[in-house]
């Protein structure tokens, strides 16, 4: 059985289903995110002293993280807009960079960590550590989540494209959509935790 | 609308016909991707566990009602960890206590309410094929009993399950044994299925509503679910958040709510500390508010359905209960600090939080007065369906204004955390939201199985469940106003205070153990009316919305043809028309 | 972009590839905006200013960036009605669960930690 606007938009909305997913997941992730950025503030604000975040995490790694990651969304824009002029040579090229960044910044990531973990800084040590590890780890899983969907639309679902490219086109937007919120939240979570 | 590339896959949808490979056992009944399979399986699975958070409760009654006292036969069940000799121990009380809240609420009411209810009637209500992520639906119902079974697992540990209360609160959640784990474990797998739930439901209320049928034309049914899935979507989270914060502390050692030296068992924790406790409650109860809407909402939905539907009339004050419970969605995100009104918080947030409590019991009176105007002047029809929701209206009252002193600090003070507090959400929830369900299960049963339930096994199941339920809860209100606090394990039987309202306990208890007898014809009915049942064409009840359209039971896909709206959903006893009632998919 | 005919991925049909072309150049042109606005949130915070000062100059850049990626790579400047309604009212219960729980603690009487000292936690002092 067909379920009506999979594909074409619904007149009066304007918009397909899967648009209109996955806008509703995003909101459902921006209160995931507010709740966390709600327990820092509030534990920060009852410390008697909090730590300068960059006295105690690397701040020219994660720089070079960000940047990373506004790229992977750059390419991941670039890998639809591809699908949208119908060059999926470009947009394999695209969306294979896009993995590829968000691979980058995981490898960041594990460095990272495992230099904390090294010198004993667990998450148990502080409530710095603990608010630090706690937000990046869940935004890691949120990386590692769009990184399969996004490998999965490189590699075997990508033969949707065949039969189907506008579907297969919209999918692709929707997954960026959720990438880009991925890099959004980094553009949050990065000045808080590591300059403030 | 132009396709200059791609493949134009836009079928007409006239006459539905299997063009598809017919699917296996496991395809069609289990792994279904049927709106009206899952439905039932969430119905099937909500039903099972209210029943189990009914038993938990019928076990913590035996030591309200005789503290110490051995339970007779049964209470060797247990073994020598929870019931030695057949005695409760306190430990076993909360798990009890902390289980049955976490169960009824989670478990039970949502997953038939939204799960079942929402699933089943909602995309036949709009006259939808299905629902618009079939596969997302399949997955949620399958994260729900991921979740149950995690919940019921919880029991086996060492320690047993959670005992902190469906509340959870910290610290001492943090420092409670594995079984609290498993809670929150199975917390995320509940929450989760609610999120998937939650945007399948808006999308498809959203897109694949019929022709038609504009958004003041809906069932107050549609609306119902719809601001329900706004509340689950935008509340959850928070929760969920909390949880994995909650299990941060308990297994990796960090210190979110813990206090800085905290003294358990005469030693001081080996924590950072430095974490804020009542961060837990803000987070917990930025959901748990929203959520009690969510048990009452599709409640609300259902009685609107079946009174227009018995009373041969259309609802009264339709347009003011759409603009009410939209309203009501809104308010119910502003009003959480309500239940933490003992927090220290100052008077200027106090104030803020018992206005916005007191303005958003004005959309539930509107809702509840306009259910009650719509009895007027009706030819009534007092069928099975219609006691449950009849008696839903004054049991919900009696739960709403039971609240307002609640919502107010002053009268918090001596309130909170009783008896009291008790009865006020059970007379919502359990003769309100549960009653509303049975009248759901009852009135949509014959478009699930085409046979009616029998309907003096009804009679019987809803008498002795009303007298019952006041039975069991209007004590309550005695016992908490004598200032005894919810949550002992004896019912206060230490304490000098309480010795006068004592004898109320036993009542209570009475009440309940004779409410679980009448649920035996509800379940004997439910099982027998399948094969045994008279059985139905599409519109047994003579109602006038859309799913009654679809054949009883609805085939895949549902609608032969596509169906139209062409009026509202309540166009019962028009002057000069020829029946009684004119559907809204009808033409002429 | 709310124009009449939309292809089934709602945008505009007709002139499709001039169309993203000039899409193209707004991403590139975002993407070094991105760039410099990260120098310089990073070069700010070397200024270490006090702590309120800090936080309103990185929030207000973060948003600008956030605002760049939503509004141009997310398409949101040109998105239909429904999604901005969607956002608005999530972006407005994210300010209440932002807000007001901090309020309720500064408003109140809260007991800081009383032993410092008690708390071992070297990093957070």
């Amino acid at each position: 059985m067909d379920i009506p606007y999979t594909v074409e938009v619904r007149r009066d909305t304007g918009l397909n289903n899967g648009k209109i997913g996955i806008w509703l997941f995003l909101a459902s992730e921006v209160m995931l995110f507010g709740a966390l950025f709600a327990s820092y503030i509030l534990i920060r604000v009852g410390s008697p002293s909090w730590p300068r975040g960059d006295t105690i995490l690397d701040v020219p790694l994660a720089t070079f993280n960000t940047i990373v990651l506004i790229s992977s969304s750059v390419t991941m824009v670039m890998a639809w807009a591809s699908l949208m002029r119908r060059q999926f040579g470009k947009f394999r090229i695209y969306m294979g960079a896009t993995i590829l960044f968000g691979l980058v910044f995981l490898i960041v990531k594990y460095f990272e960590y495992s230099h904390h973990f090294a010198i004993g800084e667990y998450p148990s040590h502080n409530n710095f550590l603990a608010v630090y590890y706690t937000l990046t780890g869940l935004h890691m899983l949120h990386v590692i989540g769009g990184m399969v969907v996004n490998a999965y639309f490189w590699g075997p679902g990508a033969k949707l494209y065949q039969t189907n490219p506008v579907w297969f086109t919209n999918r692709v937007e929707h997954s960026g959509l959720f990438w880009h919120f991925v890099d959004l939240v980094w553009i949050f979570l990065f000045p808080t935790l590591y300059l403030l | 609308m132009s396709h200059p590339t791609g493949v134009d896959h836009h079928k007409p949808h006239a006459a539905h016909e299997v063009h598809h490979e017919e699917l296996g056992f496991w395809r069609k009944y289990v792994f279904s991707t049927d709106h009206k399979v899952i439905g039932i399986q969430y119905a099937v699975t909500g039903m099972l566990f209210l029943l189990f958070g009914f038993v938990l409760m019928m076990l913590m009654r035996w030591n309200l009602a005789y503290p110490g006292v051995p339970l007779p036969i049964i209470g060797t069940l247990f073994g020598d960890a929870r019931m030695p000799g057949g005695t409760m121990l306190p430990e076993f009380y909360n798990e009890l206590g902390a289980m049955h809240g976490t169960i009824m609420v989670f478990l039970g009411v949502v997953p038939l309410a939204v799960g079942g209810f929402g699933n089943f009637v909602l995309p036949l209500q709009i006259g939808a094929p299905d629902m618009a992520f079939p596969k997302i639906n399949m997955m949620s119902y399958w994260c729900l009993f991921l979740g149950g079974i995690t919940m019921l697992g919880s029991f086996f540990v060492p320690g047993g399950a959670a005992q902190s209360g469906w509340t959870s609160y910290t610290p001492l959640s943090v420092i409670a044994g594995s079984g609290q784990t498993w809670w929150l474990v199975g917390m995320i797998f509940l929450i989760t299925s609610s999120l998937l739930g939650a945007l399948n439901f808006l999308t498809t209320t959203i897109q694949l509503r019929a022709k038609g049928l504009t958004f003041m034309r809906f069932p107050f049914f549609v609306w119902a679910q719809f601001v329900t899935s706004f509340l689950l979507l935008l509340a959850f989270p928070p929760l969920e958040a909390a949880g994995v914060m909650q299990l941060m502390d308990r297994v990796a050692g960090t210190s979110f709510f813990m206090p800085s030296g905290l003294v358990v068992s005469g030693q001081v924790l080996a924590n950072a500390g430095g974490g804020n406790t009542v961060l837990w409650q803000h987070l917990f109860w930025f959901l748990a508010h929203p959520e009690v809407y969510v048990l009452i909402l599709p409640a609300m939905g259902i009685v609107a359905e079946i009174i227009a539907n018995n009373t041969r009339k259309p609802l009264w004050g339709y347009r003011a209960m759409v603009y009410s419970i939209v309203f009501l969605g809104f308010v119910s995100f502003i009003v959480w600090a309500h239940h933490m009104f003992m927090t220290g918080m100052g008077t200027a947030m106090a104030a803020f939080f018992q206005t916005t409590t007191m303005i958003i019991s004005i959309p539930s009176i509107v809702i509840l007065t306009s259910l009650m105007l719509s009895l007027w002047g009706g030819s009534i029809r007092f069928n099975t369906p219609m006691l449950f929701a009849v008696a839903f209206l004054p049991m919900f009252g009696i739960g709403g204004l039971t609240g307002l002193p609640l919502g107010l600090n002053i009268s918090d003070i001596p309130l909170h955390d009783t008896y009291y507090v008790i009865a006020h959400f059970h007379y919502v929830v359990a003769p309100g939201t549960i009653f509303a369900l049975f009248a759901g299960i009852y009135y949509w049963y014959p478009k699930a199985t085409g046979r009616m339930m029998n309907e003096t096994l009804g009679r019987i199941h809803f008498w002795g469940s009303l007298v019952m339920m006041n039975v069991v809860f209007m004590p309550m209100f005695i016992v908490g106003l004598a200032g005894v606090s919810r949550r002992l394990f004896d019912a206060g039987s230490a304490y000098d205070f309480a010795q006068p309202v004592m004898q109320w306990n036993v009542v209570s208890s009475w009440g309940a153990w004779l409410m679980g007898i009448f649920q035996i014809p509800f379940i004997f009915n439910f099982f027998w009316s399948i094969r045994n049942g008279k059985t139905v064409s599409a519109n047994p009840w003579e109602a006038t919305t859309i799913e009654w359209a679809a054949p009883s039971p609805p085939p895949h896909g549902n609608f032969a043809v596509e169906p139209q709206a062409y009026r509202g959903p309540y166009e019962y006893s028009v002057p000069g028309a020829a029946k009684d009632f004119t559907p809204q998919h009808e033409a002429t | 972009m709310s124009s009449d005919h939309h292809d089934s991925s709602g945008h505009a049909a007709g002139d499709h590839a001039a169309d993203i072309d000039k899409h193209v150049r707004v991403y590139i042109t975002v993407f070094i905006a991105l760039m410099v606005l990260t120098i310089i949130t990073v070069a700010i915070s070397y200024l270490h200013l006090s702590v309120p000062v800090a936080v309103t100059i990185a929030m207000i850049v973060a948003l600008i960036k956030g605002s760049l990626v939503a509004g141009y790579f997310m398409h949101l400047v040109s998105e239909q009605k429904l999604i901005y309604a969607v956002m608005a009212l999530t972006v407005a219960f994210f300010v209440v669960l932002l807000a007001l729980p901090v309020l309720t603690h500064e408003n109140g009487y809260w007991i800081p930690d009383a032993a410092p000292a008690a708390a071992h936690s070297e990093g957070a002092h």
